[in-house]
């Protein structure tokens, strides 16, 4: 018995610790402090399960495993505690950020898979973003359509451009991350020429496109592209077209696609004479919860629902933990069905904190802030979807490839894998999904600086999965998410933070600034002093390591 | 009985040099074949040449003919082989720590079942099948008698396991005929060795032919069915096991004329009584790939000490660790100084020299004048060709113009001015620069290594020859350290033969050509 305690102590340690601040909540009266110290309370719980989930280990490694997002999560704290500012206003800046950040976030995460680093030319696709923007503003597009334009235009550009960052990659092994910042400055040259020149200047787009043209360019004899283009302007409106699509016209759709898909799966399997479960069992069963979901939308009430474009927070929350329960009990029932093991403790895990979760929605205080807490549901989804692809592609034969190409070129090239082709494929996902990922951000933020909206794409990004504990060689889904939210409520609370603690009111933005760089300057760090902490331990142990050591989980790069 | 692999009258030559010369062999089934010879014999570019590398092809291909399985084969690249059947266990792993077993086992040969996206976009998106991928390596994993769990991550496994995984990856290939190890045991411990020759025999009963490639005479004579010796590019022989030994095939590995072996009669015992002014006792150096793993020698004064062996055993190692280039632990002794093995440049300040193998990288400063790349170490350790101004050091241009003159003309140095850029002169006339700038220390001890790699006849001729004159009328102590032995044996009085990081034998140069044979294939084991 005491032995197991001594295994899973640092489990037992994050459990007390966060009871303890959990009874400091009671005391204090201010909803934003107490609602502080349950969240802390909630990430104690859940860093203690998954603790004790990912087997015994020592309080030294678990801290220094995860010593990045401790830190930023204690600056989060303290910032929090100074920022005196109300939790509405934090929390739904903090979604509103979550949405339009984390798409770009994610397209970081193959290149580091790949090995090619932290991917710095990811400013590239959010280049191609723009002008695809703005060339389909140019070509008329209106509203959500409009958008798809944009994105119809910008993933063939982003392509050739990634190809070409891949290429010069391929020329500079070991060097991306420096050659992608390079590259970027190379080609925003590029950008900035394309903008004040030829739009306008060469091609002369106000005459080619009366209608839809001249309101960008510099009039009175100047040439180029106005430095503003404010997006949700007639006729254009883009100003949140992805974010305004209803949840009805989302789970129509969605409806309607997958019966399509189930029903073409049919017909091939019945032409090929297949059984006609196979490969087609878990779309009918998502098919099956769609129909739920589509035959609820015609009682008026939940219509009414479904048709806003935005989730309340406390709803979101509630639809998790449902989610949640499904999910559990489907795959409970499915290795049941299969005769698979079922990892009771994970689940268990899931559970748990999905009720978690859901507690926060229970006292009446908490349920105001989370009903003003709004979601656009579509930029969630994307985000959503994306998690899954990511986590789906690195099951594929070509993902395979990928993760084996980043541990080592050499073995791969030796084991068949064309090492160079695989690198440019995974700078031209990388660059396309940034691309993406911008024409997210900027429709949610309405409004496109012409010659400056991309260049600090790259670094916000970057730090962003930095603080979430990702690493040049390691990154995955968890990572970008969790830090996209430490940075981002970080980059909220710096302002009126140190507003507080210096009393000037005019270090605001410079906190943000300084905030930025130092995040990436501390988790590089960090990681260096962590690589050569583990090479000098490497030597000092002798070269034939315990075969015990090899019972430990492997981590994957990316899950 | 049909051979698995013919190879017939293969001849190579890179440049005016023939590196393989009508090289003919053949390998049954079920065979486990043994190809020796020492560096150099031909061995690593016959199995390029098998392996269809792009290295042969650039360089202008082959003659010969290769048949497998009966059928004739040109290979151009390294795909063209694994398909027909030919695998390699690489002596350096190829394997991915981070990944498990069976990854490792199916890298690049995954199984994978369909998916709706891979039948839109082609077969690389469609997904792992890990239920298959685990199966067949159980199944490989079981066919070497291996039971370690298959989903065990290969970081920390043992390296003999690490081996055994390459074999279940080649194992597990489709119609696998043919296997090449190329010195598998090189870095087993001994326990892993034996097994690993039992998986070697358990997998040759199974009807797949294996090519030993080793050092290790002792291993050939307990599993090698035939063997065939190289020796500059031509076969010596080949012959079954049975009808051999390890002294004969130790012989045939080494066995070439001497033009003239240095031992002249009374010197010797002259040597012997003069005092031991080097002493090394289990020196250990972690140098990549020439670790040293506890030599211990003495060398007398005025000797020319030659060391040799086999590559990566250590000879090299050796030398870099005098110089402190690669950490190091145990003794050092140099005339009656202990050398602080730790201390970059403590050698150099105790008066060693050290003329390294790697003359662009470590030796010479490519971009600067031969007059600077002879003086700048004795400037900065011995502050020599200075003239003080006060707090400042200022070149001493005359001094070092007469001593640049003079080492060019003493060394021969074949170049327009002493200004020349070092990195425009010839391989020879570099190493002559290494050896000017190493003199110009004025060391009581010079360490040269590898002297004449890559560099041409004459110049080998020159330097060999100051060396000796450096012994003679200066009385200097010489350790030489090279992978050709007939040149130790032309200079050397004696000659410590290095294997597997530990001194294997100190032989004199007019011993039996079986006796470095067998110091060189670790037979002989001593101090």
């Amino acid at each position: 018995m005491a032995d197991k305690i001594m295994q899973y102590k640092i489990s037992i340690l994050l459990v007390v610790v966060s009871l303890i601040f959990f009874a400091l909540g009671f005391a204090t009266a201010s909803t934003m402090s107490r609602l502080l110290w349950h969240m802390i309370l909630l990430a104690g719980l859940v860093a203690g399960l998954a603790a004790a989930l990912t087997g015994p280990e020592s309080t030294k490694d678990f801290v220094r495993r995860n010593k990045v997002v401790i830190l930023f999560a204690a600056i989060t704290v303290f910032a929090f505690l100074n920022a005196n500012t109300s939790p509405e206003l934090f929390f739904s800046e903090l979604f509103t950020r979550f949405g339009r950040n984390t798409f770009i976030v994610l397209s970081l995460l193959i290149p580091v898979v790949a090995g090619l680093g932290l991917n710095f030319g990811i400013v590239i696709g959010a280049m191609s973003a723009q002008v695809a923007i703005f060339l389909a503003i140019v070509f008329g597009g209106v509203g959500f359509w409009g958008l798809m334009l944009a994105v119809i235009i910008a993933t063939p550009l982003a392509m050739l451009l990634g190809y070409s960052v891949g290429r010069l990659f391929n020329g500079m092994k070991g060097s991306e991350m420096i050659g992608g910042m390079i590259a970027g400055i190379f080609y925003d040259g590029f950008y900035q020429f394309l903008f004040l020149w030829v739009f306008g200047g060469l091609i002369p787009l106000a005459m080619l496109f009366p209608n839809t043209a001249p309101r960008m360019m510099v009039g009175d004899g100047g040439v180029g592209v106005v430095s503003t283009i404010d997006l949700g302007q007639t006729p254009n409106y883009f100003r949140q077209a992805f974010d305004n699509v209803p949840m009805l016209s989302i789970l129509q759709v969605m409806f309607f696609a997958m019966l399509a898909f189930v029903v073409i799966g049919i017909i091939i399997n019945l032409a090929k004479k297949q059984d006609f479960k196979q490969g087609l069992l878990k779309p009918m069963v998502v098919l099956a919860v769609l129909a739920v979901g589509f035959g609820l939308s015609f009682i008026p009430d939940i219509n009414t629902f479904l048709n806003q474009p935005r989730l309340a927070g406390i709803y979101a929350l509630r639809l998790v933990f449902i989610v949640t329960v499904l999910m559990v009990v489907y795959r409970y029932v499915m290795a049941r069905r299969e005769g698979k093991p079922f990892n009771i403790p994970k689940h268990v895990f899931y559970l748990v904190l999905a009720t978690a979760v859901l507690a926060f929605t229970l006292p009446a205080d908490y349920s105001l802030v989370l009903r003003r807490v709004q979601i656009a549901v579509l930029p969630y989804m994307m985000v959503g979807g994306l998690c899954f692809g990511i986590t789906w592609f690195l099951k594929t034969k070509l993902g395979q490839n990928m993760r084996t190409v980043g541990h080592n070129r050499a073995v791969a090239t030796a084991a068949g894998i064309n090492v160079n082709r695989t690198r440019i494929i995974a700078m031209m996902m990388s660059t396309v999904l940034a691309s993406w990922g911008q024409i997210i951000f900027m429709q949610n933020i309405g409004l496109m600086t012409t010659y400056g909206g991309h260049q600090q794409v790259g670094f916000y990004a970057i730090a962003a999965l930095l603080v979430g504990g990702a690493t040049v060689s390691k990154a995955s889904v968890k990572h970008a998410i969790l830090g996209v939210f430490l940075f981002h409520a970080m980059f909220i609370l710096a302002p009126p933070a140190s507003i507080q603690l210096t009393g000037s009111a005019g270090i605001g933005e410079y906190s943000r600034v300084i905030a930025g760089n130092a995040v990436i300057a501390l988790a590089l760090i960090m990681h260096v002093w962590t690589r050569v902490k583990k090479t000098k331990k490497d030597k000092a142990k002798p070269p034939e390591a315990p075969p015990a050591a090899a019972s430990e989980p492997a981590a994957e790069p990316a899950s | 009985m049909e051979y698995v692999l013919e190879l017939n009258g293969i001849h190579k030559e890179y440049g005016e040099n023939v590196v393989l010369d009508e090289v003919s062999l053949n390998i049954k089934p079920g065979e486990i074949y043994a190809l020796l010879g020492e560096n150099g014999a031909g061995k690593s570019t016959l199995m390029n040449i098998l392996f269809g590398m792009t290295v042969i092809h650039e360089t202008g291909g082959y003659q010969g003919e290769i048949k497998v399985a009966g059928e004739e084969v040109h290979f151009t690249k390294p795909n063209d082989a694994l398909k027909a059947g030919i695998g390699m266990v690489h002596q350096e792993f190829m394997l991915i720590p981070g990944f498990d077993i069976v990854e490792n086992i199916k890298l690049g040969r995954e199984d994978t079942t369909p998916t709706i996206l891979s039948r839109i976009f082609g077969k690389n998106l469609e997904r792992l099948n890990r239920e298959k991928m685990v199966e067949d390596s159980r199944k490989s994993l079981d066919a070497i008698g291996l039971s370690i769990e298959e989903h065990v991550r290969v970081a920390g496994l043992p390296v003999g396991y690490m081996q055994f995984v390459e074999i279940a990856r080649e194992i597990d290939k489709e119609n696998i005929k043919l296997l090449v190890f190329d010195e598998p045991t090189a870095v087993l411990t001994e326990s892993e060795a034996d097994q690993l020759l039992s998986i070697m025999k358990t997998i040759a009963s199974k009807g797949i032919a294996i090519i030993f490639i080793t050092h290790r005479l002792l291993e050939v004579m307990e599993v090698a069915d035939r063997m065939t010796v190289l020796r500059d590019g031509q076969v010596v022989a080949s012959k079954a096991i049975a009808d051999t030994s390890v002294t004969e095939i130790a012989e045939m590995m080494v066995g070439r004329k001497v033009a003239d072996i240095a031992v002249v009669e009374g010197e010797a015992a002259a040597r012997d009584s003069a005092p031991v002014v080097v002493k090394v006792d289990n020196l250990r150096v972690e140098m990549p790939g020439e670790r040293v793993r506890g030599a211990s020698f003495d060398i007398h004064e005025g000797e020319i000490f030659g060391i040799g062996g086999l590559a990566g055993q250590g000879k090299v190692g050796i030398a870099n660790g005098f110089a402190g280039l690669y950490s190091s632990s145990g003794e050092v002794e140099i005339f009656g100084e202990k050398l602080n093995l730790s201390k970059l440049g403590d050698a150099l300040r105790k008066g060693v020299a050290f003329v390294s193998e790697d003359r662009r990288g470590v030796g010479l400063l490519l971009e600067e004048s031969i007059s600077h790349n002879i003086m700048f170490r004795a400037m900065t350790v011995k502050r020599s060709f200075l003239r003080r101004y006060g707090p400042l050091r200022m070149l001493h241009s005359k001094r070092m113009r007469r001593h640049a003159k003079e080492m060019i003309k003493t060394l021969d140095i074949r170049c327009y001015s002493r200004r020349q850029k070092v990195g425009t002169l010839s391989g020879g006339n570099q190493q002559k620069v290494c050896l000017a700038a190493a003199l110009t220390m004025n060391p009581r001890l010079l360490i040269v290594s590898e002297p004449t790699r890559g560099i041409d006849i004459g110049a080998k001729e020159l330097i060999l020859n100051y060396l000796t004159k450096l012994r003679k009328e200066e009385g200097l102590t010489i350790i030489m350290i090279s992978s050709e032995l007939a040149e130790l044996r032309s200079i050397c009085d004696r000659i410590a033969i290095i294997s597997e990081g530990k001194v294997s034998d100190i032989l004199l140069p007019n011993a039996p050509d079986a006796d470095f044979g067998l110091a060189m294939s670790a037979v002989v084991k001593k101090g």
